[in-house]
């Protein structure tokens, strides 16, 4: 006998995420996602974002990770709220776990919350957690055909991050390539090179987000 | 790697509605998928072995139905194939155009004893 199911095949996840959604809406809090393989820099780069906008908007963390307090630390540290996630075995995160997150802040106090979901630059961008947007960060040390050979996450991006250009003469990056890659699979989103512990580019990057948090707001 | 995820929520969805019709077990799980969902067959053949053991679905078939990528041009308003990376508008040449079809992942139906 055939039944008809008809459903998306992350249906669950997906409709958590709308709920996610319709409640950060409800208390103006924007949400981004952001994506990148471990140790491209993306709790440094957090942390320069918060550290450039932090006398505009309020800010919480939400840190993934397969284990450890390591990062939520580094957050806390500068005196921003964080919750830690550790999914154990698994290697991105899903919309119930940020539903339970969500559930330790005063929503009331947040403008923008920043999501460092787990370092992988494959099974996250299945995940829709229930952001306004996604930044995926890429670090120069990882190379430039990054794009080509992780193609689906670097689609889904709204803003793609190339952090750590403050080394690019040591490495063997060729931007110019990176640039072309990303233009063929992804046309519409800016890229921002930066180094997040040296502050380059940073004004640009938070630039664009700061823009786009006030037209999602409105 | 992603197929892993992705199975365990087929696999959730598909155990449930099973149950609920009265299913002895579930004997095929057709989806539909885009490719530029880029999910490996051989790998979604693997977790649905590897996680259906003890559950409904044990010993089910899979069946993909693979859909290629296709584009809509805003500007010109033709629609095209392509293939993974490079779809700007071949009557036009505009490199921002909507993808309209190939990144689909869906469970369609099943088939099941009673």
């Amino acid at each position: 006998m055939q039944l008809d199911i008809g459903k998306p095949i992350l249906d669950k996840n997906d409709r958590l995420a709308e709920e996610n959604r319709e409640l950060l809406d409800a208390h103006g809090i924007f949400m981004l996602n952001i994506l990148a393989s471990p140790g491209s820099g993306k709790t440094s780069t957090i942390l320069a974002t918060i550290e450039a906008l932090r006398s505009k908007y309020s800010f919480a963390v939400i840190e993934g990770d397969l284990a450890s307090k390591v990062d939520s630390e580094k957050i806390k540290a500068a005196g921003i709220p964080c919750v830690q996630i550790n999914t154990g075995g698994i290697c991105h995160l899903e919309s119930n776990m940020i539903a339970n997150a969500l559930k330790a802040f005063d929503l009331d106090s947040i403008d923008i919350l920043l999501v460092e979901n787990v370092g992988n630059l494959v099974c996250t961008t299945d995940f829709y957690l229930g952001e306004n947007a996604r930044a995926v960060i890429l670090s120069v040390p990882e190379g430039h055909d990054k794009p080509v050979k992780y193609p689906i996450i670097f689609q889904e991006a709204d803003a793609v991050v190339l952090n750590k250009v403050d080394v690019i003469d040591y490495f063997d990056f060729n931007e110019r390539e990176f640039r072309a890659s990303l233009s063929q699979i992804n046309p519409a989103a800016p890229i921002f090179p930066i180094s997040a512990t040296k502050g380059t580019g940073i004004k640009a990057w938070t630039g664009w987000l700061d823009s786009i948090v006030i037209e999602t707001r409105g | 790697m992603h197929e892993f995820g992705l199975m365990s929520s087929i696999l959730d969805t598909v155990n449930s509605s099973a149950a609920e019709a009265g299913a002895s077990r579930v004997v095929e799980i057709r989806l539909t998928i885009g490719e530029m969902a880029q999910v490996v067959e051989e790998a979604m053949v693997f977790a649905l072995e590897a996680l259906s053991e003890g559950t409904l679905c044990e010993g089910a078939k899979l069946t993909i139905d693979f859909i290629e990528p296709r584009s809509r041009c805003p500007e010109c308003g033709v629609e095209f194939e392509h293939g993974f990376y490079n779809r700007a508008c071949p009557e036009c040449g505009n490199p921002l155009t909507d993808i309209i079809a190939g990144k689909e992942m869906y469970i369609d139906s099943i088939e099941v004893d009673i």
